[in-house]
């Protein structure tokens, strides 16, 4: 499973790869989206998986899974949330502002 | 804290003061509270003046850094207190004069504040005994003096000035530390006290001369010497006073210090007396003979200072001779050429500081310093013209001014070196007084242009309409309390020579055991010698020169201006400039897309290189979990999802396979027994799809990818070995159990954060801190996401400010 896993991870990885090497604002950022996906998947598989139960005390007696990656991956989730949210404006404002959500073209654009 | 130390410290404190109540202080009592400061520490330093000369020395040590043999030691001796008392005493004067000279509407307060900092920076230059401290002080002039040529910084030429003088000494510093770092290599110390205790250990290593060439670099930079000297006379874009002190009377004098402080360490060298007396006879007769042609009187005086600069540096190669002989009762007699430089060294600096201070009085009151303007002002201004005559004839070394008895004594001394046959002297030799001869015709030469072209003839009807008058009396004080120096010195040479210059010989020849004997009686009729036959020749032949100057003027024509040494500087600048901004702008191209290219070259490059390289790479399939039927359908939606993203042709379709990514990995949680993620990741993806598709509300439709097809294959290759590397690293580590885990702490949590719930209890009671920054990322998001939607577009800044 795990070596599986990680298949898919780099898979994911080289998706994202491609995505942010796009030139257009959107595709960059659903390429740090299933950056994020991958990295998740990356963290939780590091823990081992299907080790143990889920790590909640009164569900069993144990052995639980690894929780420390769970909580890490807990954080990440929502940051990651964060920054979507925050580039996804950027992405809009940018657009708005200049008519164009190429690099390149706005690259050519007068500097303010 | 003992004297020494806040000798060096107060002008620091006095500049930050300055700053601190910039407020509160009226700019009319700015000046004269600044003046407290060199006034009080000039006369503290007197007070050393007996004791240094019975010869006692002081040092303090302050602990810094012991641990890289950093320690701030102070040392006094005969040596740094006359530089001392140079920038302390010309400090005062030139402060005192600054107070009428600048008006009040120029912003004071970093005027003086430049000042103190250059003060106390130079003070910390000759006080101080460990290289290090030493060299930080150092580089710490050459900052304020570029901040003070620049004063004027709406001036273009000020701040080009600024620049090629910051360049240019800063450069030298750099290699002086350079030279410091080789020392301490050699020797193990950074103390310069112990360097010359110990010099005979270190003077067969490999690294001596070296070590040698890279710090008399330092030193020639600083000190303005050939081919260096082209940032002197751009640095007279500075205000006048700031000339008279920093470019004149005291920083110039840095390099000069270091060579002598350096003297008993390197003098014995042939490289040393070739490359200090060559390159200062060079610079003295390029300097003066530059000087010649200049119409600008600031000018003339830069070119004379730079050569000035060069007769006090060739006096110290020459003295240097004396070290390579060692003592015994008949190489006495060549010391003298160094006593005759720190004679010299003090004369230069009461002279030139009266001159530049006439210049800027003439500056002042006529407004222009172009000698082909002026003429004549001797009647208008007699007590401007009574310090022009003493300071020039000083300067070209008649009586009876102190610069006649240095003068002879230079005379003497390049005279007397040719009865040596040591460093192949007797073969070129005879260049040594022959160079120094014609220089100082020069010199009379420009001394005359100086006090005639100004002064004497008729006054230009342009400048008579002006109705120009004499200086007021506080601008004359400080020229008179110097040509009055000049008189007095010459007078009385020998006090100056008992008390001051007697403990600074002991400074530079520590192994010479008695200082008595090196410091001559110093009178100025010695019968007819040769010195005195050379002086009346440089007198006689320099007005033959004068009057003939029209006929031989045309020699300067010569030279072709595009070979000139400032043609040249500017060529390597400019090119240096450009090459520099072709690279960076090939590669910083402003493409988003080349920067991530170049990480990602650079990250498969690295990782997966350094697994190649160390055969990093280990997989154990054996210890995986089994795979379920439906984990594996679950795996070939998710492959199928992303591969379809990267042809998907509409956002909406690259969202929503987006979601079902989001959501697979959702379903991975459940499966590998993390409810809270699964819970988290389903809110979480649906806000965000949902943020996407009201965000594509307001774009365009997209555009198909226009990049060539070369690109897209170039992307695709750079992609697949990303994620290559990503699994190969994944692979490798996922079964690295070579730490026990720390998770059975937190399985504990009922105990110890009264939790069921692990993850819970790790975001809220463990790492409670971590989640609490985290929600203040997410606030920190969330205004930026706010103020971005309701942001109006900022109107246009004003156009760039540029030169006035």
């Amino acid at each position: 499973m795990e070596s599986l896993i990680m298949i898919l991870v780099g898979i994911l990885a080289s998706v994202g790869t491609y995505l942010i090497l796009s030139r257009n604002i959107i595709r960059v950022i659903l390429g740090t989206a299933i950056y994020s996906h991958a990295v998740h998947l990356l963290i939780l598989t590091m823990g081992g998986l299907k080790k143990g139960d889920v790590p909640i005390l009164s569900q069993s007696e144990g052995p639980f899974t690894d929780a420390l990656p769970q909580a890490l991956i807990l954080t990440a989730i929502v940051i990651s949330f964060a920054t979507t949210a925050l580039l996804l404006v950027l992405a809009y404002r940018t657009y708005k502002t200049n008519g164009s959500d190429d690099f390149h073209e706005l690259r050519e654009m007068p500097d303010e | 804290m003992t004297i020494d130390f806040a000798i060096i410290l107060i002008p620091f404190i006095m500049a930050a003061l300055i700053l601190l109540f910039n407020k509160q202080l009226r700019k009319k009592y700015l000046g004269w509270i600044v003046l407290i400061i060199p006034v009080s520490l000039f006369l503290i330093l007197t007070t050393y003046i007996p004791r240094i000369a019975n010869g006692e020395t002081y040092t303090h040590t302050y602990e810094w850094i012991p641990a890289f043999n950093l320690n701030f030691t102070t040392y006094i001796d005969g040596l740094s207190l006359i530089l001392s008392l140079l920038i302390t005493g010309v400090g005062s004067l030139v402060i005192l004069y600054s107070i009428f000279y600048l008006s009040m509407k120029e912003s004071l307060h970093h005027f003086y504040c430049y000042l103190l900092l250059f003060m106390g920076a130079m003070l910390g230059v000759v006080f101080s005994d460990n290289l290090m401290v030493l060299y930080a002080f150092w580089e710490l002039t050459s900052v304020s003096s570029f901040l003070l040529i620049a004063f004027w910084h709406h001036r273009k030429a000020s701040r080009a000035g600024a620049r090629k003088s910051m360049t240019i000494t800063v450069s030298g510093g750099v290699s002086m530390l350079t030279g410091f770092l080789m020392l301490y290599v050699m020797s193990g110390t950074f103390s310069i006290r112990e360097i010359i205790a110990n010099v005979e250990k270190i003077s067969e290593h490999s690294l001596f001369i070296p070590a040698l060439i890279l710090i008399l670099l330092g030193a020639f930079t600083k000190s303005a010497q050939f081919p260096f000297h082209i940032w002197l006379p751009d640095a007279m874009e500075a205000p006048t006073p700031v000339s008279a002190y920093l470019h004149s009377a005291t920083m110039v004098k840095a390099g000069i210090y270091l060579v002598a402080r350096f003297t008993p360490v390197f003098g014995g060298e042939m490289v040393w007396f070739w490359t200090v007396t060559g390159v200062g006879l060079i610079t003295l007769f390029w300097g003066s003979f530059n000087a010649v042609r200049q119409t600008d009187l600031k000018a003339i005086l830069a070119f004379s200072t730079v050569s000035q600069l060069g007769l006090i540096m060739s006096l110290l190669g020459l003295g240097s001779v004396a070290v390579h002989l060692g003592y015994s009762a008949d190489t006495v007699i060549y010391t003298q050429a160094t006593f005759a430089a720190l004679f010299h060294l003090i004369n230069h600096s009461t002279f030139k500081g009266a001159l530049f201070m006439m210049v800027g009085i003439v500056d002042h009151e006529i407004g222009t310093r172009d000698i082909r303007r002026l003429g004549g002002l001797m009647s208008i201004m007699p007590f401007t013209f009574t310090i022009a005559v003493i300071g020039s004839f000083s300067m070209a070394g008649l009586p009876p001014f102190n610069g006649f008895l240095s003068k002879e004594m230079f005379f003497a001394a390049t005279v007397k070196i040719l009865q040596l046959d040591v460093f192949s002297i007797e073969s070129t030799g005879i260049l040594i007084p022959l160079i120094a001869w014609v220089a100082s015709i020069l010199t009379f030469v420009y001394c005359i242009i100086i006090v005639n072209r100004t002064f004497l003839g008729k006054i230009k009807p342009d400048i008579q309409e002006k109705n120009p008058h004499e200086a007021p009396l506080g601008m004359l004080i400080s020229p008179f309390i110097l040509i009055t120096l000049v008189i007095a010195i010459f007078f009385f040479p020998n006090l100056l020579g008992e008390y001051i210059l007697k403990p600074a010989m002991a400074s530079v020849y520590p192994t010479f055991p008695s200082a008595a004997e090196m410091t001559p009686h110093i009178s100025a009729w010695h019968g007819f010698n040769i010195e005195l036959l050379m002086t009346i020749g440089v007198i006689v032949l320099g007005i033959v020169l004068y009057r003939l100057l029209k006929y031989w003027k045309k020699i300067y024509r010569i030279f072709p201006q595009n070979w000139t040494l400032n043609a040249i500087y500017e060529r390597v600048i400019t090119t240096s400039e450009n090459v520099s901004e072709s690279i960076t702008n090939r590669y910083m191209n402003g493409k988003l897309t080349h920067y991530f290219i170049y990480i990602y070259i650079s990250f498969v490059v690295i990782v997966a290189g350094t697994f190649v390289a160390l055969d990093a790479f280990s997989w154990n399939p054996r210890l995986d979990a089994p795979v379920e039927t439906y984990e594996l359908l679950l795996v070939f939606i998710m492959i199928f999802t992303a591969i379809g993203l990267v042809f998907a042709k509409s956002r909406i379709t690259s969202v929503l396979l987006n979601g079902v990514l989001g959501y697979s990995v959702a379903f991975f949680f459940v499966i590998f027994r993390a409810p809270d993620l699964a819970l988290t990741q389903l809110v979480v993806e649906s806000v965000t799809t949902a943020l996407f598709l009201i965000c594509f509300k307001h774009l365009g439709a997209l555009k198909p990818e226009p990049s060539s097809k070369r690109v897209k294959v170039s992307n695709g290759v750079i992609s697949i070995l990303v994620g290559a590397t990503v699994t190969l690293i994944g692979l490798a580590v996922v079964n690295y159990e070579k730490f026990e885990t720390i998770s059975t702490y937190f399985e504990n949590s009922y105990e110890l954060a009264g939790g069921k719930n692990i993850v819970n209890t790790i975001l809220g009671d463990f790492r409670a801190f971590d989640t609490m920054l985290e929600v203040v990322v997410l606030f920190i998001a969330g205004l930026g996401v706010y103020t971005l939607i309701n942001l109006k577009a900022a109107k246009k800044e004003g156009a760039d400010i540029e030169n006035k």
